[in-house]
């Protein structure tokens, strides 16, 4: 296997180049993707035979949903790298993609419960989908947390990303959460297997909101190491070069 | 891989394994605990208890639900299938609530093993449809049930 490629990822000045490169396409998808799928989903989408209009929300909620647990599998996935070949720019990925997990967490956290007032008629329940999803938002939390509160590089780096890896486990939960017990929250309306519980022309709009969803959170990652790694590395020629360019 | 790397690869494999183990013992410990309702089977069978506030839930039975002329007081069966339990509750109910719809109640069981519900949620199924899908199954169930096969066009 060629391993050319994740060792030149090492190497903060590569990453720099190729991000700068890969950005603009990102955004261009993230804006077109969230664009049609939000006016689709919100205007043109049938409304649902018995939540009607506020079924829309889930053309939010679903994604941010879908974001926030990819990201903590992406945060753990860094963590590992970091520890076994004390990678630091998966450090700086770890460091970046936290808040915006922690922010689609509370996203999707925040619409459910939006919904949920109407539908279930209750803002909050102790279910075990709501629950496991509050956790992962505390878990979000303790990773800020723990990585700001140890300034020294090196240990912040390796406390963080076990976190990052022990926490892992609540993904599995989360998902299997409605299966494995008796919740409110409804079971998934897709599945691998099976066809999805719902027509085409509501989620296909869906669709396009998760892929904008991820665009989204890819430019932001993308935008947040880029400074990071100027940060880090700004004793280095290479910085001083960009930003004489840049200005 | 560089054997160091190798050992530090294993020891986190190591570590996952033991957390996934001691979470699913503690999940498994607490499973009474996790799940947020006593389906009617539960209740039917005692396990659910007696004298502490409880969650029912199930499917509201067609035909089921008895409303007072004078008041809110509102009395219906909830059905898993298997069993049933009924459910008593004066308020107002969430707006999907109907016959054939899942719900959870909370409240009491008394001594008729009526759960006396002082709040009633509706549970909503993964499934979402236009209203005209839904109108043109009904159509269909009720042909079914009249003994008329639609003719395939």
């Amino acid at each position: 296997m060629n391993w050319s490629f994740f060792h030149k990822l090492g190497s903060p000045k590569w990453f720099h180049d190729i991000s700068g490169r890969w950005l603009p396409w990102f955004a261009v998808a993230g804006v077109l993707l969230l664009s049609v799928g939000s006016v689709w989903g919100l205007f043109f989408a049938p409304e649902d035979y018995q939540q009607g209009n506020s079924f829309r929300i889930i053309y939010i909620h679903v994604p941010a949903a879908f974001v926030a647990q990819s990201c903590y599998m992406m945060l753990a996935v860094a963590g590992i790298v970091s520890l076994v070949w004390r990678m630091k720019l998966a450090d700086v990925a770890l460091k970046c993609a936290a808040p915006i997990g922690a922010w689609m967490t509370f996203v999707a956290l925040l619409t459910g419960a939006i919904w949920g007032k109407p539908t279930w008629g209750t803002y909050w329940v102790w279910d075990a989908r709501l629950t496991s999803m509050l956790i992962l938002l505390f878990l979000y939390f303790g990773i800020i947390a723990l990585g700001q509160a140890i300034s020294n590089r090196e240990t912040s780096a390796k406390a963080t990303a076990v976190l990052a890896i022990v926490g892992v486990v609540n993904i599995p939960i989360i998902k299997y959460s409605v299966d494995w017990w008796n919740t409110l929250h409804q079971p998934a309306t897709f599945k691998i297997t099976e066809k999805p519980a719902m027509p085409v022309e509501m989620w296909l709009p869906l669709l396009l909101m998760v892929l904008g969803f991820y665009a989204l959170f890819t430019v932001s990652l993308l935008m947040r190491m880029r400074l990071e790694v100027l940060r880090r590395e700004h004793k280095t020629r290479w910085v001083r070069e960009v930003l004489e360019k840049s200005s | 891989m560089h054997p160091q790397r190798k050992k530090r690869l294993l020891l986190i494999l190591l570590v996952v394994v033991g957390v996934c183990v001691a979470v699913a013992l503690a999940l498994g410990a607490l499973k009474q605990n996790i799940n947020l309702f006593y389906t009617p089977t539960e209740i039917a069978t005692g396990t659910a208890p007696l004298d502490a506030r409880i969650r029912a839930g199930g499917m509201v039975v067609n035909g089921s639900v008895k409303r007072a002329p004078d008041s809110l007081q509102v009395t219906f069966d909830v059905s898993d299938g298997a069993e049933q339990v009924t459910i008593a509750y004066s308020g107002i109910l969430p707006d999907l609530f109907r016959e054939g719809q899942g719900i959870v109640a909370m409240g009491r069981l008394n001594e008729d093993r009526v759960l006396m519900a002082d709040e009633v949620l509706a549970k909503h199924d993964e499934e979402y449809m236009p209203p005209e899908v839904a109108e043109a199954l009904k159509r269909v169930e009720h042909m079914k049930v009249d003994g008329y096969t639609p003719s395939v066009n």
